[in-house]
């Protein structure tokens, strides 16, 4: 009954502050057009278009994908907006890829995207309410505690969140979408950045981008089409997502059972038994640095208390076992109603060998990672070179 | 169309598509438009609900109350009516202290509040005597590096004739003098 | 394609002002009566999901408060959609089509009653060139009544004959906000609004919301002595701009209504999102019903209109009738946007 499902096309936009020239639909349809074109397809051959993106008050635009339909080329096709705060855009595929997957639909076009340069992301995450607890220091105030509670629980070494700056912000160099390029960042420029939230640093945070990034996926006639023309698929070998409260006593935000839950569900669905092996790379959504060896924990890469061992052994560098955030990640580009897409179409675009020189060599199979809300939100893919 | 530089994009890979741009070139006699500005103004009358509005009535007479959970008996502040848990109403009132524990915190080096704190200044979670979830909370009347875990706060209120039915009536939290909690008493509430 | 049906519904008694509950307050009842409708543990589903708006609710991530109601622990497969709750509910189906479930979890739910309505639904235009008017909801239906009208889909009198029947049918709903009408003449004789809308042909602003439970197969007949069977589900949309679209016509409730199969077999009742009064006709003739068929029995939108909840309340209306044995075959349809833009119609069918 399930329809296997690859991933034929993939376009992205340059994630800069602000993009200045182009409109909402331009953005949209500039990442669209080239995932088509990479599918060699055009707007006829797609059946349903999913969206997803951050709150609509991020742009000031309610429902934005109504004034879009006719720039997306969807008028008469169905349009899903789907919205699971930061972990939108991962979410997002995964409901495009089940709507192939279940058989509705042949082709499907997906995007995330978003435009922080229409308003200010701080002023439209933070409306005051008068019975809600106050959060004294914006969204890095939200999770720096809960980074401080991992350092003590791990006894990681302080300067682990500046190594995982520092790789990012070089991975990033070889991705000419990234928002940063840091050409002359060092370990010392990352350690001398201001101290925003201690124990976080300035250059240890995501900036605020445009941008957006669509991908094509097709049943698995499309996908041995797409090959037999010598387009190298990403097959999707397993999704899934998981969802906990925010505030529920005794739940642990250090590294959240959702966050276990999902890994755990979507490598026993990808018949992967040791993650750590059988994965080549990974693209993880990480905002702060902290979170890269938080999440190697999180996801099963590594034993509990001993993730920071992978960031300072290398393992996660480009010329690690397991590379993590080849494309420079959330930390150098941040577009965020699509850095959970990017990480998923990051890892598709690895296991199709077409990462340009960001390009692991070898990769087969990719994990692509997407988390939000008050770290309760998980959507997560692996993808394959070959069949599931 | 833009006057901006043009955007850097990989070359062999994509390309543009083919769009027949020659009417907006033609467009010469006007300056190009980047950016339009539409100000939008809401006024929402948010509802706090049955249990958030039991909250701040105690909290307008300086008492601190939670809700219990009843399945689990966990004590929620704020409490929102509903425990998340068991997704069960929260009917039983609990009484808790004014007082409570750094289980986490943070220092921060810039003013987010837009209202000029001293810099840098604590943003703790603070886990209130008598509940099981920990509420976020400035830390002030201590030295940022002297904040530590297990650290134990009293609320500092602001004056009597300043209460109102809202959470800034807590100005901010200070060392109450007493011995720290122990590390382990406060593993499951982070 | 897997057979899944609505095998338990529950709704909130719809008000103008929920002013003492907040969000999760309001809809954790109406999930929790669902569940138990169902007999299925609250911790045993396999997916859950739900609809609702920020800019309804005046805050960002709002939906993360009312995945308080739901238990969502141990962690749950869940997903949430900006969208009116029958898209939820479609989410939810392709869950199961796909096999990696077998029973959901559906609700949504809106407080219009928090902020000025028909200006916030004014954000959801094109943002370059019709936002910055501010034309409010009404004032844009206005325009598609005024067309309708022109072009005789349907006529001020007719428009006053639907509010009527439709309100008047309520007084049996015992959920619904406007449960009686004036006669059509009275109706007729009162001031225009925008015209050539009268307040009558308006939904009421409403708070409220609805939850559902789907179930595949066996597990819907173990849980469900008459399953409504969706036998079809489809959604499309129209483009944006008015200058665009003939507002006389929906052709994507037409292209929806034939994926779904709507003219496979007799429809006994249909249950239409028709904020407006004159969108009725318009849907009617885009679906291809007849005078056989009889129009939201429930009083429809007009007697009851929980933003995000609306759309999802017609599926269960029509579940409902088919629960009971009341029909055999009927059909939901459900819109998002302005004057009829995005449509979802679904099919529903009882066995035997």
């Amino acid at each position: 009954m399930a329809e296997r499902v690859a991933v034929v096309g993939i376009g992205q936009t340059k994630y800069t502050a602000t993009r200045g020239d182009v409109s909402l639909p331009g953005l949209l349809r500039e990442a669209a057009f080239r995932a088509l074109e990479d599918a060699h397809m055009t707007f006829d051959d797609i059946d349903c278009v999913v969206v997803g993106k951050a709150p609509d008050f991020f742009e000031g635009v309610m429902v934005p994908e109504y004034s879009l339909v006719s720039a997306l080329g969807a008028v008469g096709k169905p349009i899903f907006r789907v919205h699971t705060a930061g972990s939108v855009s991962g979410s997002t595929a995964i409901v495009a890829s089940q709507l192939v997957e279940g058989g509705i639909h042949g082709t499907v076009l997906t995007i995330g995207w978003e435009m922080q340069s229409c308003s200010e992301a701080m002023w439209a995450l933070s409306v005051t309410m008068p019975f809600q607890q106050q959060l004294v220091a914006g969204a890095g105030g939200y999770f720096a505690p809960y980074i401080r509670q991992y350092i003590a629980r791990s006894g990681a070494p302080d300067d682990t969140g500046i190594l995982v700056a520092l790789k990012d912000r070089q991975n990033a160099l070889l991705n000419p979408y990234a928002h940063l390029h840091e050409h002359d960042i060092t370990y010392e420029s990352v350690r001398d950045s201001i101290m925003l939230w201690d124990p976080i640093r300035y250059s240890e945070t995501c900036p605020s981008s445009d941008g957006a990034f669509a991908m094509v996926m097709t049943n698995e006639a499309g996908g041995d089409a797409a090959a037999a023309e010598g387009r190298q698929p990403a097959w999707i070998h397993a999704t899934a997502m998981r969802s906990e409260p925010a505030l529920a006593a005794g739940r642990d935000q250090v590294s959240p059972q959702a966050g276990k839950d999902c890994a755990a569900s979507v490598f026993k669905q990808a018949g992967i038994t040791n993650p750590r092996k059988e994965i080549d790379v990974a693209e993880v959504y990480v905002p702060f640095s902290w979170y890269e060896p938080m999440w190697l924990e999180n996801l099963g890469f590594a034993e509990e208390g001993t993730g920071w061992q992978l960031t300072h052994d290398g393992v996660t560098a480009r010329d690690g076992d397991l590379p993590f955030n080849p494309s420079g990640g959330v930390l150098s580009s941040n577009p965020i109603g699509a850095s959970g897409m990017i990480r998923f179409g990051e890892a598709a675009l690895q296991v199709r060998g077409m990462a340009g020189d960001r390009q692991i060599d070898g990769a087969r199979k990719a994990l692509g990672h997407a988390y939000g809300g008050a770290a309760q939100f998980y959507s997560m893919w692996v993808v394959g070179s070959d069949k599931p | 169309m833009s006057d901006s530089a043009p955007i850097e994009l990989p070359e062999g890979l994509w390309s543009q598509p083919a769009v027949d741009t020659s009417a907006v070139d033609s467009i010469t006699d006007v300056e190009s438009v980047q950016l339009i500005t539409t100000p939008a103004k809401f006024v929402y009358d948010y509802t706090p609900g049955v249990a958030r509005t039991r909250f701040l009535r105690a909290i307008e007479q300086k008492r601190l109350v939670g809700q219990r959970c009843p399945e689990t008996q966990k004590v929620y502040i704020p409490p929102a009516g509903v425990s998340p848990v068991s997704g069960l109403p929260t009917l039983e009132e609990v009484e808790l202290g004014l007082d409570g524990t750094v289980v986490s915190y943070c220092i921060v080096n810039l003013d987010f509040t837009g209202n000029a704190q001293e810099i840098p200044y604590v943003s703790a979670l603070i886990l209130v005597d008598g509940s099981d979830i920990p509420i976020y909370g400035l830390v002030r009347e201590i030295a940022p590096e002297d904040v530590h875990f297990g650290l134990r706060l009293k609320s500092v209120w602001v004056e009597p004739e300043e209460m109102t039915t809202s959470f800034e009536n807590i100005k901010w939290w200070a060392p109450n003098g007493e011995p720290d909690v122990p590390k382990s008493e406060l593993a499951d509430y982070v | 394609m897997r057979d899944v049906a609505i095998i338990a519904t529950a709704q909130s008694k719809h008000v103008r002002a929920a002013s003492t509950l907040n969000e999760v307050e309001l809809i954790q009842p109406v999930i929790h009566e669902a569940i138990e409708q169902s007999g299925i543990g609250r911790h045993d589903f396999d997916f859950t999901c739900s609809g609702s708006s920020d800019y309804l609710a005046g805050q960002p991530f709002s939906f993360v408060m009312t995945l308080d109601a739901v238990a969502a622990w141990p962690p749950i497969a869940e997903s949430h959609v900006e969208m009116d709750g029958a898209w939820a509910l479609y989410e939810a189906w392709v869950k199961i089509q796909t096999g990696q479930a077998d029973t959901a979890l559906v609700y949504s739910y809106g407080k219009s009653s928090p902020g000025d309505l028909p200006r916030v639904l004014s954000r959801m235009m094109d943002p370059y060139y019709e936002a910055p008017l501010w034309p409010t909801s009404i004032d844009f239906a206005a325009l598609q009544a005024r067309v309708a009208i022109a072009d005789g889909v349907t006529s001020e009198a007719q428009m006053a004959e639907i509010a009527n029947r439709s309100r008047n049918a309520a007084a049996s709903n015992p959920f619904a906000q406007l449960t009686s009408s004036p006669e059509v003449a009275d109706l007729l004789s009162s001031e225009y609004l925008a015209e050539p809308l009268r307040k009558h042909d308006c939904a009421p602003i409403t708070d409220g919301g609805v939850a559902v439970i789907l179930a595949a197969g066996d597990k819907a007949r173990e849980h469900c002595t008459r399953p409504a069977w969706i036998r079809g589900i489809d959604h499309r949309a129209d483009g944006h701009h008015i200058n665009f679209r003939n507002l006389c016509v929906a052709p994507s409730i037409g292209i929806a209504a034939e994926k779904a199969g709507v003219g496979m077999g007799p429809v006994e009742v249909a249950e239409l999102h028709a904020c407006f009064t004159h969108q009725e006709p318009i849907i009617k003739a885009a679906l291809g019903l007849d005078e056989s068929t009889v129009v939201n029995p429930s009083g429809g939108p007009l007697a009851a209109n929980p933003m995000m909840a609306a759309g999802l309340i017609r599926l269960v209306e029509v579940a409902n009738r088919i629960h009971s044995g009341e029909v055999s075959r009927g059909v939901a349809h459900a819109t998002g946007g302005h004057a009829l833009q995005h449509n979802l119609v679904a099919v529903l069918e009882g066995e035997g």
